[in-house]
């Protein structure tokens, strides 16, 4: 996922062209899982509370969709109808500001304690579900 | 957070749910899913390298891969999800993303199609992901036998072979549950603890 993207068919119902409201950056500045969280800190919800000119409208909407719940990289590209590169991209420029916190997945490819215990955890919710 | 224990470091995990064209892999999802199941794009460009058919277009080429994906919230700071392979397994980019940090994979047969899963099986026992084959009975109806299809996969003894109703909540849940747990006893096992 390097070059500029080039003209190609917009995905079903997208919002905008891919990787306008990224100015053309593919990189993103974190590298962000598909299923990371991402929720809104105070700072980002008090920045968009006070001000929706200096952020873009993208940012801004995904401010208030993670305000108070935990939502992933995933959900955030499919509600938006963003490619998923260019979700990332927004969410990891959010991140850097202090604007949205991002939890990281655990990896269960090592044979960690951390791991076998959140398995436990995973386990039994599914039992109890 | 006021609202969550300060304890509880919030995290999230993955299944992958793989298997051939219309095998059921979105109905699944959606079964034990807390949302509609979802769809996200990712697109890759790649500067000319052949993709492998004959439209050479000079410059660029983009692809757009969707995938499907369900959500569980096992508890207030973790939360599982659910990734349906994208349909056609030769968008390997988009299945080592897929893959990074899963849990495991459930791979979905149709005994009438059994071949449509070669490729997903291939995929996760080279890459060490922990898998389980689970058959979808359409229509109530299993034409093969567990044995069968485990012979016919050639999958080692002890990759669980499991039956399933994709559409049943409870069913789903217990192709899960079968995979966790298998997970857990490879880890014990490979832990030198007992099981
Ligand atoms: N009778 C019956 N129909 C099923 C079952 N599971 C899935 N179907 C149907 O089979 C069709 C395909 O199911 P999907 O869940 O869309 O399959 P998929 O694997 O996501 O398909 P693709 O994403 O297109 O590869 C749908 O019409 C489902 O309603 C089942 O257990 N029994
Ligand atoms: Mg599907």
């Amino acid at each position: 996922m390097t070059a500029v993207v080039a003209e190609r068919d917009e995905p079903t119902g997208a919002l905008v062209r891919p990787y306008a409201v990224t100015r053309g950056r593919t990189r993103p500045r974190l590298d962000i899982a598909l299923e990371a969280l991402v929720e809104t800190t105070a700072r980002g919800r008090n920045a968009f509370a006070r001000d929706s000119v200096g952020q873009g409208r993208e940012q801004q909407y995904i401010a208030s969709l993670c305000d108070g719940r935990l939502q992933s990289l995933a959900e955030i590209a499919a509600r938006m109808q963003l490619p998923l590169g260019v979700a990332r991209v927004l969410i990891a420029d959010m991140a850097t500001e202090g604007l949205v916190a991002v939890y990281e997945p655990t990896s269960f490819d090592s044979n960690d304690s951390v791991g076998t215990e959140l398995l436990e955890r995973v386990l039994s919710g599914l039992r109890r579900l | 957070m006021a609202h969550r224990p300060t304890a509880g470091r919030v995290t999230s995990a993955k299944i992958v749910i793989a298997g051939g064209f219309g095998v059921g892999k979105t109905t699944l999802v959606g079964s034990v899913s807390e949302i509609t199941p979802l769809t996200t794009e990712a697109i890759m460009t790649s500067a000319g390298e052949g993709v492998g058919d004959t439209r050479q277009v000079p410059g660029k080429v983009t692809t757009t891969v969707a995938m499907d994906f369900g959500r569980i919230s096992i508890d207030r700071d973790l939360i599982l999800y659910l990734f349906g392979t994208p349909g056609q397994t030769r968008f390997w980019f988009m299945w080592d993303e897929l893959v990074r940090g899963a849990i495991g994979a459930v791979v979905m047969v149709d005994t009438r199609r059994l071949a449509d899963c070669f490729a997903a099986i291939d995929f996760f026992e080279h890459r060490r992901l922990p898998y389980l084959v689970a058959i979808n009975c359409f229509d109530g109806m299993q034409y093969h036998s567990a044995q069968d299809v485990r012979d016919a996969l050639a999958v080692s003894p002890d990759v669980p072979v499991v039956s399933c109703d994709a559409r049943s909540r409870e069913s789903t849940k217990q192709v899960l549950i079968s995979l966790v747990e298998y997970v857990l006893t490879m880890r014990r096992q490979r832990a030198g603890a007992p099981a």
